[in-house]
């Protein structure tokens, strides 16, 4: 369980990590929030070659990940498979045209739709994925909190999140300790136990782990007050960063896409392309 | 707003956030249906949104789920929007509790319990399905089925898990007023 990690920032020197967090978030929104309600096959494809070649534009080293894809395919598969169980034929609601291929075993049709529909779907994960494992691989956490508040959000609630980044490592950490601190105890933590020890188990690592958060909690709390934190209408952040060109280029083409994106929903009179018409 | 938002808010929002993502990530036992966990995050989620109010609760379920997706496998929103809204749920449900002072005897649970039940299934088997088709147009029966096994298995872990939590946190606190002067 412990060599589970999770995704975290790895320094290096390529473009995407020269850009400032603040362009990289407002690409990273514009570009999944288009892709999340766009259905147009064509775009999604285009994005998705977009998104790849930023992936290897980035350096990420596949070890950096394995971990992690591994888990999306599984999950994407699952979620594939239980659309299909529940709706067999959704991709003939939605194109209004039915082509089959094969009769199948009662309601469990192949049809043309469906497969288009599916491909849709694969499409989407293929574009949005490698933009979220890039975001998080190639953004400083400090520099993050700072584009948060540079984009709009109150600097208070930029501070939690910034919090949240840094205390995530030590909260994994304490995790781990207590885990093998209730291991040393006889108790069954592995997957190998029965599943009423394993909750048993649960509960004796979660209620530590809470109860000294919320002992953190204070602590944290009187260091910042301690500093005035909070007594001013703004703040300054050491890790922010200035637009340079490339941010506003970034921006630009990013923003571009989008309008495309839009512009294909007066295309095609709705979200979904219809190639069956 | 901006008056409530205490230093303690901030840090308990940040803390909050960051074990909801260990939580989410490590202390889950799957049910089989995609998106879909015994979770020991949503009770964790409750006992803080009772302590530090509505507005911190729905910002740890928010921030929480956000990172813990984007870290694992992407970032699903429906859900992400819907985790902050129970967390608004738990935190006005708690409004009366006052967990602080150590109080949260049998009326409060039965209390808490009901609330959190119905917002569990508001949210979970009708804001969060309903998001899925509107954002995603994801098929009607197969959302609904997964938002309906979310609520009761959410329901039963913060009706369990979660109280105990509580339970065990105000016998922590000192209740007001407990000095007797002899």
């Amino acid at each position: 369980m412990s060599d589970q990690q999770l995704l975290g920032y790895i320094p290096n020197q390529t473009v995407l990590h020269r850009l400032s967090g603040a362009a990289k978030l407002i690409c990273f929104i514009l570009l999944s929030a288009i892709v999340m309600v766009g259905y147009d096959t064509r775009f999604l494809l285009a994005v998705s070659l977009f998104s790849i070649t930023l992936f290897k534009i980035s350096e990420i080293r596949w070890h950096e990940i394995s971990f992690v894809v591994k888990f999306i395919v599984v999950f994407s598969v699952l979620n594939l498979v239980t659309v299909y169980v529940f709706e067999p034929e959704y991709g003939v609601q939605l194109y209004g045209n039915r082509h089959l291929i094969w009769e199948g075993i009662g309601r469990y049709t192949l049809t043309q739709e469906q497969l288009f529909y599916g491909v849709n779907l694969v499409l989407k994960y293929t574009a949005t994925i490698p933009l979220a494992l890039i975001f998080i691989l190639t953004t400083n956490p400090s520099e993050f909190a700072a584009s948060l508040n540079k984009i709009g959000i109150p600097y208070k609630i930029s501070y939690s999140v910034a919090l949240a980044l840094r205390y995530i490592p030590d909260v994994q950490e304490s995790f781990h300790q207590i885990g093998y601190a209730q291991q040393a105890r006889g108790m069954e933590t592995s997957s190998k136990g029965k599943l009423k020890d394993r909750i048993k188990g649960t509960a004796g690592i979660v209620m530590p782990l809470i109860f000294s958060s919320l002992d953190r909690i204070d602590t944290i709390t009187n260091a910042m007050e301690l500093r005035r934190f909070g007594t001013r209408k703004k703040r300054t952040w050491y890790a922010e960063e200035k637009f340079k060109r490339i941010d506003y280029l970034a921006i630009s083409l990013v923003a571009g896409m989008t309008f495309t994106g839009i512009w294909l929903f007066a295309v095609n009179d709705g979200r979904f392309y219809n190639p069956f018409v | 707003m901006k008056e409530t938002f205490s230093v303690k808010t901030i840090v308990a929002i940040g803390i909050g956030a960051a074990v909801f993502v260990i939580l989410g990530r490590f202390a889950v036992i799957p049910t089989g249906i995609p998106n879909t966990n015994l979770e020991t995050a949503y009770p964790f989620l409750a006992l803080m949104s009772v302590i530090f109010g509505p507005v911190a609760g729905g910002l740890i379920g928010l921030i929480g789920h956000t990172i813990k997706d984007v870290t694992t496998y992407g970032a699903w929103w429906s859900w992400i929007i819907s985790s902050g809204l129970i967390g608004v749920i738990f935190g006005l449900a708690g409004r009366k509790i006052n967990l602080e002072d150590g109080v949260f005897g049998k009326k409060e649970i039965i209390r808490f319990n009901i609330w959190q039940i119905a917002g569990n299934l508001i949210v979970w088997a009708g804001v969060a399905p309903l998001l899925d088709v509107l954002i995603y147009s994801e098929p009607v029966n197969k959302v609904f089925v997964q938002g309906l096994v979310a609520s009761l298995v959410n329901s039963v872990s913060v009706g369990i898990i979660g109280t105990l939590l509580m339970v065990a946190y105000a016998k922590t606190r000192t209740p007001k007023g407990s000095l007797v002067k002899k």
